[in-house]
């Protein structure tokens, strides 16, 4: 705005002061690079004020932007009424029924939260000798005892939800509906140990003789 | 009228007329030099934290997964922090008597935060999401660098936009295949060490890249608003 002002006034006044009206465009210009160079550099867009996750404030006397809910609110969409979904038990007793139907999918889902979060303890075949219990954590059971082969699925579902022993809870870390696959995939670790050549299907069954044939051979 | 300038003094003029030049390119230099060095970039440079967590414990030698602690990665643009009680489901157990854990234990016991350090942080301008980047075949690695190898966490890339649009650019530099992206120890193709994807072995990072952007359906986004929204 200043420079054009300049330039206007070079117009009505002779060639003498245009030099002048010139040099003083010129030095404003020149303050006007400096002072940007000196008040450019703002971090107002890098430090937006608004909150990411984890962020803190000093706001709150804990020094948390993300708060908890009140206790006994309940979010829209997060009313847990499904007491076999979300607890494993049907009537207050512990389930054996999973709340959906368990596809193939679902194992392989199962198993890779498994390996996850299940194998630092109870390592990749159920036996309680994960790379943490060898560090010194107590040795959870073994899936294979006939307590846990007799134990309705339910109770997987609970220990995992709510925790079992010094076994802390995993609800915030694993999903219901995983929560669900990974007691599926339990019951085949445990199945695999028990299995018997009937198990299989009649069509695998050639196949799996035949194998066994060639590697006896 | 005499000669003002003595002939001698053209030497002094040619000198700083070529100077410049060289002056004004040595200083941009220095001033690149400066903005990718680590001091600015914060590469490569441990940051100090209220415990010394090391990944190469926990990740490497322990082997727990990317996803035990950092559970909201592949659903959210948020990796996550793990809570306290993460930290205490093994610690509850194992070194409970340890002077380094105090404030872990302190954390849980009072319900305080564990105030870390963010070691990747980008500027509030950026639009960044975790969950996208995983579920496309970009490993960990690829931008944390070998995680499984630091004692303390360090920031492995500059996070510079230049840095994103370089794989932006060609994704098939970087893609693996979905069942490597958490192994922290995956090594991209070369010809010491084929990585195998759909029933073929690969020694060449751009063929089994262009493979996986057709079968991932990668795409190579570079509008602003991509980012920037």
């Amino acid at each position: 705005m200043r420079i054009e002002l300049g330039q206007s006034g070079t117009a009505s006044r002779g060639h003498a002061s245009s030099g002048r009206s010139l040099a003083r465009g010129l030095t404003i210009v020149c303050l006007g690079a400096v002072a940007m160079l000196l008040f450019g550099c703002r971090l107002d867009m890098h430090l937006q004020p608004k909150y990411l996750p984890y962020q803190p404030t000093d706001f709150f006397a804990d020094g948390r932007s993300e708060r908890q809910p009140i206790p006994g609110t309940i979010a829209r969409g997060q009313l847990r009424l499904d007491e076999l979904f979300y607890a494993g038990r049907e009537n207050g007793v512990v389930s054996n029924k999973f709340p959906f139907p368990i596809t193939r999918a679902d194992l392989d889902r199962g198993r890779e939260r498994y390996n996850v979060y299940c194998t630092p303890c109870h390592d990749y075949t159920g036996t309680g000798r994960g790379m943490i219990v060898q560090r010194g954590f107590p040795q959870p059971p073994s899936y294979h005892i006939q307590r846990l082969r007799d134990a309705p699925v339910g109770h997987f579902y609970e220990v995992m939800t709510n925790g079992f022993g010094v076994m802390y809870s995993y609800a915030a870390r694993i999903e219901p509906a995983d929560r669900w696959r990974i007691a599926a995939y339990i019951r085949v670790l445990q199945l695999s140990r028990n299995a018997t050549v009937q198990d299989v299907p009649a069509d695998e069954r050639q196949n799996l003789t035949q194998q066994s044939a060639e590697q006896s051979q | 009228m005499p000669q003002i300038f003595h002939r001698s003094t053209n030497m002094i003029s040619r000198f700083t007329i070529y100077g410049a030049v060289v002056i004004i390119g040595a200083l941009g230099y220095a001033l690149y030099a400066i903005a990718m060095s680590p001091w600015y970039t914060e590469q490569n440079m441990a940051r100090q934290q209220p415990v010394p967590f090391s990944h190469r414990h926990h990740a490497g030698e322990l082997g727990i997964d990317c996803r035990y602690c950092h559970t909201t990665v592949e659903k959210s643009s948020f990796a996550g922090v793990p809570p306290t009680q993460t930290c205490m489901t093994c610690h509850s157990q194992i070194w409970t008597n340890s002077s380094m854990l105090e404030p872990v234990r302190a954390s849980y016991r009072d319900n305080t935060s564990l105030a870390w350090t963010r070691v990747n942080a980008l500027p509030d301008f950026v639009y960044f999401d975790h969950s996208i980047h995983v579920a496309k075949g970009v490993g960990c690695t690829t931008c944390h660098g070998q995680i499984a190898e630091m004692p303390l966490t360090y920031r492995a890339g500059t996070l510079y936009m230049s840095w994103c649009l370089d794989c932006h650019r060609q994704p098939e530099k970087n893609l693996r295949p979905k069942a490597e992206v958490f192994n922290p120890f995956y090594e991209p193709p070369s010809k010491h060490h084929a990585v195998a994807f759909d029933g073929k072995e690969y020694t060449d990072q751009l063929a089994m890249g262009r493979e996986l952007r057709q079968e991932y359906n990668v795409q190579s986004l570079q509008s602003c608003s991509t980012c920037h929204r």
